[in-house]
Parts: structure tokens; sequence; C-alpha cells
């Protein structure tokens, strides 16, 4: 009797889901099967000309990569970007996510709106008003190192400091969408907790230590592995205001990635970094699961 | 009877037809024609100017001219030629034209340049040869680029020299001097680590093809190229240019103005920015003057835009008349004018206003003398290999034996295709 019903159900779900499945499977997989296959291959302008100059290469490309300087470095500034950047963001997030919290209620959506307002404006926009700032002679940020008599800093085009300030725009620019979510995280966190800690004599520190960084502890995972993955995926923000420069200083692996498949039109050789990256991302998230894991029994 | 006539009566409208289509395929009486072109930057914002009078003396055709900024116009063409979506016409730079005639997007031109009687004679021959692949041009230079000196004549002056040397023994000679005269924080050249300028243009005139194996290997060992890189190397060695790049000096007109920089190897849009960045009291104190060669007036690369027509393009009749417009030696001068790009027509060059100016006037003396890069699509990546060489063995990170073998090895492996292409050719060849 219930073996039939149990049967059509499954029938009816999958006719529900196939319209995904089919999605998922033409848009999602079939383009990661044809970028693997891309990259066991030496595509480049020739073939795009004549295909029949496509030749099968095996593990070329990613001996290639692993053999070259640029992907070095490349990996290099992408680490920094994900290894700083990430977590300078994510405390900024709860830095932020806190202070609009504890506020007064009146002010809450406004700050709220304002920490948000660098998420969605257009990073083109955003990139014109920070070069801006960064202008070696008459920035702001200049004008200011000079008031406390700090000689001006070339930002963008010292190798040395191009990273960093690309860095702070990267954090300011994205701060406010995981601020959100640990806002919704700490409305979560029981008030009768930190009523009872209080009870017992705890100060403001010791509630934030005890309290409400481990009843935040799933949100910050979430964040923390987001985060990161978005960091070592950054492009738009070196792209716009660098071009990786100067001396590859801002280069990213997407960046890389980009310019060899898009400028230099070596599509199979980019296909290869796109999956070295993939690995590399895929590392680290389980590093970053493991750890988290390892904490939550202690 | 009757029949024969009524076939050839079908026969004769019937190549009417022919004729009457194909001609309206173009400018023929049916309809205005609406060509797309791709103009960058700067040219493409006055380009509208001179294509209004176009319009008005070809009522038939209008041009729509899309502006394109030159940091996103590679890769903007590439992605339009894999789309299809390429304009009729538009402005390439020449150091691309081999890249897209790789990719058989270019329209050649041969034909129409016959039929208007445009040739290399009208043109400076080097740049005329950028648009040339296997015997076959596939663009129209626009306007040209070069480099030359540009220097402080009143420093020369005072270290004993009234004009600029024109052999490297001599040049050499007078940047000692100069160092002499002003010491050692002062540089006499200025050729900056991070660009391939010098070191490819003295290699030029060392007389090194730089690819070797019809563009297939790089010839950076060969004893031409070696010669000049080494004379290079000294420069920087005996303090006579500063071993930095464009990053590490915050102003060169500062410097120049300073007099700590009595000379740098530049190109035309310095005109402009010299008149405009140097103060009063030095304007009439620079001056321009041809790169000096191993013995004698030497070469210098042939840069600029040429015009091309798209592969795909409905109307390409139309857009050859366009650019047979823009190459009038008028609309070059007028072109100048608005832009400060200097016209590739020889014919241009008799323009007094253009040969008045003794800086614009050394340019056109360079012009005479150049040499194209590499044709290679890969060339541009070349380029970035040869300075990042360069600079290895002027910051001695690197010996000049070793950093030339570097260079050649990653040179031969960004070739590698090209190898295995003509080998494929070659043994179709044989086997057919």
């Amino acid at each position: 009797m219930s073996a039939p019903l149990a049967g059509r159900q499954a029938r009816a779900g999958l006719v529900l889901a196939l319209p995904s499945v089919v999605l998922v499977l033409v848009f999602f997989f079939g383009p990661v099967l044809y970028g693997l296959w891309l990259s066991l291959t030496d595509f480049d302008l020739y073939a795009i000309a004549d295909p029949t100059s496509v030749r099968f290469v095996g593990l070329g490309n990613y001996s290639n990569a692993l053999g070259s300087a640029d992907f070095w470095n490349a990996l290099k500034v992408t680490l920094w970007y994900a290894l700083v950047g990430a977590p300078v963001s994510v405390i900024v997030s709860l830095a932020a996510a806190l202070l609009v919290d504890a506020g007064a209620t009146r002010a809450k959506p406004f700050f709220r709106a304002v920490y948000f307002a660098p998420v969605v404006t257009t990073l083109v926009a955003v990139a014109i008003v920070w070069r801006y700032l960064y202008q070696p002679q008459y920035g702001l940020v200049n004008a200011l190192l000079v008031k406390f008599g700090i000689p001006r800093i070339d930002w963008l085009g010292n190798p040395h400091w191009a990273l960093p300030a690309i860095l702070v725009l990267a954090v300011w620019k994205n701060f406010g969408y995981n601020m959100l979510i640990f806002i919704a995280g700490l409305q979560n966190v029981p008030k009768e907790l930190h009523e009872a800690a209080q009870l017992d004599g705890a100060n403001a520190w010791q509630r934030f230590w005890h309290v409400t960084l481990p009843a935040l502890a799933p949100v910050s995972l979430f964040v923390s592995v987001t985060t990161a993955i978005n960091y070592f995926q950054l492009f738009a923000e070196p792209y716009v205001m660098t071009q990786g420069g100067p001396l590859r200083s801002t280069t990213s692996l997407v960046l890389l990635m980009y310019e060899q498949g898009f400028r230099w039109w070596r599509l199979g050789y980019a296909a290869a970094l796109a999956f070295l990256l993939f690995a590399l991302i895929l590392a680290a998230t389980v590093v970053q699961l493991r750890l988290q894991a390892k904490r939550k029994p202690a | 009877m009757r029949r024969r006539a009524l076939r050839a009566l079908l026969a004769c409208a019937l190549a009417a037809g022919a004729t009457l289509i194909s001609g309206c395929g173009d400018s023929g009486p049916k309809g205005p024609v609406t060509l797309r072109m791709w103009a960058m930057g700067r040219e493409g914002e006055v380009v509208g100017e001179l294509v209004h009078d176009f319009e008005r003396e070809n009522p038939d055709i209008h041009v729509h001219v899309q502006q394109i900024p030159w940091s996103a116009a590679h890769e903007k063409l590439l992605t339009a030629h894999v789309g299809g979506s390429l304009p009729d016409l538009g402005q390439l730079g020449n150091s691309w034209i081999s890249e897209f005639g790789a990719l058989r997007a270019l329209e050649p031109l041969d034909r129409m340049l016959a039929e208007s009687g445009l040739g290399r004679d009208a043109y400076f021959g080097g740049i005329w040869d950028t648009n040339v692949l296997e015997g076959t041009a596939y663009g129209v230079p626009w306007y040209v680029d070069t480099r030359v000196l540009f220097y402080r004549k009143d420093l020369l002056r005072r270290a004993g020299y009234d004009t600029m040397p024109t052999t490297w023994a001599e040049w050499k000679k007078c940047l000692e001097d100069l160092k002499r005269t002003y010491g050692a924080k002062h540089w006499p050249v200025f050729l900056p680590t991070n660009e391939w300028m010098s070191p490819v243009v003295f290699g030029m005139q060392a007389g090194s093809p730089l690819l070797a194996d019809d563009g297939t290997r790089g010839a950076f060992e060969g004893p031409e190229f070696r010669r000049s890189f080494t004379w290079l190397l000294d420069l920087y060695r005996e303090g006579l240019a500063p071993a930095i790049g464009f990053n590490e000096i915050a102003n060169k007109y500062q410097e120049m103005e300073r007099g700590t920089i009595a000379m740098m190897i530049t190109g035309p849009w310095e005109l402009g920015e010299f008149a405009r960045r140097l103060p009063d009291s030095l304007q009439n104190a620079w001056s321009t003057a041809p790169l000096p060669g191993p013995d004698g007036p030497g070469v210098s690369f042939a840069g600029g835009s040429s015009l091309v027509v798209f592969k795909g393009s409905r109307n390409p009749r139309s857009a050859w008349k366009l650019i047979e417009f823009l190459s009038r030696p008028e609309q070059q001068v007028r072109f100048w004018r608005l832009t400060g790009d200097l016209p590739a027509r020889r014919e241009s060059w008799a323009d007094t206003a253009l040969t008045a100016d003794a800086r614009t006037r050394a340019f056109g003396e360079q012009l005479a003398r150049t040499v194209p890069c590499p044709m290679v699509p890969e060339w541009e990546e070349i380029a970035t290999r040869v300075w990042e060489q360069t600079d290895r063995a002027v910051r001695g990170a690197a010996t000049p034996d070793s950093a030339l073998a570097t260079l050649d090895r990653t040179v031969d492996r960004l070739l590698e295709k090209r190898r295995w292409l003509a080998a494929r050719r070659a043994a179709k060849a044989t086997g057919s």
C-alpha cells in the first residue's frame, strides 16, 4: 500500500526537481567539465582562428604554472589577501556589529544602512573616490599624514604600499555584509545568558568572551569561511585600482587568470590556474572546518 | 530565334540585377549605410569631428563612432571578435595587427589600396611595414609614434655641446661630460629599467632581429643584441643613467626642471606635456633630437595606430571610403592639430606648421628611420620579459650572460606554439 505511494511521491519529487537538476547539470557541471578539459589542452589565440591547432597537453599547463614565477607571486599576493584581508574583514564586521547592536535603538537602522552602503555601491564609482583619497600629492590620506609630520606615501604607485592600500579598500567595501549577518546572530544570543553572567559578576569583556562569542560560533564559522573564499577570489579591487601593478605587487590569482585568459587569450592555461585556485580554496576551507570542529568540544 | 533573344534579355537583366545588388551592398543609391567604427582614448573623442565632414561629403553613409578606453581596448576587441560583434572598421594599435591577423579578424586591403593609389611610398616605410603580414596589407597607418631624445639644451651647452651627438661613442662621451660637469647627484639620461623601450630600441639599432627563425625563437643571445645590451648596462654601471624605474621617480618633469635629469627617451605626447609642465623660464631651454646610433643616426621603433576594416563587415567599401578620407593629408594635419598625434602620411609633413617647429621636426627626421617590432602576436608579452631580464641585469641579480640566456629560454617557451604551427604547415606543404 505504502510502497506505490512512496514510488509515486518519489516520481513526483523527481519531476519537480528535474528542471533545477538539468539547469545545474547544463550550466554548472557542463562548464566545469569543459573547463577541466580546456585545462588539459593548449587552447590559445591560434585555436580561435583554427580549432585544429588545439593540442592535448596533459598536465603541461599545471606544471608550467607551478614552474612560473608569476604564479608564485600571484599565490603570495592571494595569500596576503586571504590570510590578512579576510580575518581583518571579519574582525571589523564583528566590531561594527557590536557597535551598531549596542547603540541607541533609534540610531540602529541609520548605522546599519551607512555601513552597508559600500557593499551595494558600484566598485568602479568607489574606485574613483578612493583613487582621489590615495592620490600622492593632493589626496586626503596623505594630507592627514603630512599634518602628523609623516612623509607622503605613493599608495598605489609604490610596490610595498599598494597591497595594503587595496586591502583597506576591500575591507571597507565588504565588511557591511558580514556585519549584517553578525547583527542577526547577536540578536539570537539569549538575553538570559547575559543576565545570568551579570549576576555571577562577569564584566562586559568577560561576558563578550564567554557568552557572546561562543553563541556566535556558528555564525562566525559561516562568515569566516565565506569571507576567506571571497578574498581568495579577490579580483575587481586590484583590477580597477592598479591593474595588478606596480610590479605585479597586487596581482591576485584570479587577476592573473583573467590576464592569461582574456588578455593573452591563453584559455587552456587560464583554466588550469582556475583549477589550482579551486584546489587551494577547497584545502583552506577543509582546514577551517577542521579547526572550528576541534574548538567546539573544548 | 525569339527564344534566344529572350534568354539574352534575361541574362542581361540578371547581370544588371547582380551589379545592382553588389552595388547597393555598399554606397549604391539604395538607402543609407550605417558604419560602426571603434576608436580609442583621445582619438575616439575627437575623430567625430572629422567623421562629421565625411558624412557631409557622403550623405548616404552614416557613421557611428564608439569610443573605447585604451585600457580595455585589447580585451574588448578580442571578445568582440569571438562573439562576432566587431564593428565595420576601427583603430588598431599597430603592434596588434599581427595578432588580429592571426585571428583572421582583418579584411585584406591590397585591392582597395591599389584602386585608391595608396601604398608604401605614401607613408614612412618602417611604419607601413607594421601593417603587412606575409605580403598582404591589413591596415593603413593613421598616426605614428616613435621615440626620440628630449633634452635640456642649456645643460648640454654648458657641458660644451651645441647639438646632440649622433653616434653611440660621441653620445656616451657627452653623457660623461655632463656627469663630470654636474656631479654625482645628476643623471645625464633617464632610461627607466621597467620599460622595454631602451633595451629593444638599442638592440634594433645594433641590427638585432630580436626574434629569429621567422619569429619562432628569441635572438637575444645573438652578437647584435649582446653588443647593445652590454652597451646599455655600461650606461647604468658608470652612473650615466640611474638604475631606477618609473615608480621610483616621483615626477620626471620636476627632475628635468631641476636638471637632475638632462635627457630622456620618450614619445610625441611629451611635446605637449613638456610645454605644459616645465616652467616658462625653461620653455626655450628644452629640445628634441633623433636618437644616436652605433655609427651615425640610429633607428627607433615604429609605433602608432592603424585603421583597419574588420572581417565580416557588410560594408567594406564604405568603410574603406572613410579610411581613405581620414588618410587625406589635410585631414591628417587636422587630426594632428586636434590630438597632437603625428601624421603617418609623408605628404602631410609638407605642411609648414608641422615642420616649422624644430621639436616636431626631430620626430619627422626619426620617422624616416624606424624599424617595426617583431610581428608576432606574442610580442607584447615578450617585450615585458625583455625589460624584466634587463632590470635583473641592471640590479645585479643576474649576470648579463645569464639574463640573456634566461630571456631566450623564456621567449622560446612563449613561441613554442608558433614553431609547432610552422612545422605543421611545412609538413602539410611537403605532404600535398
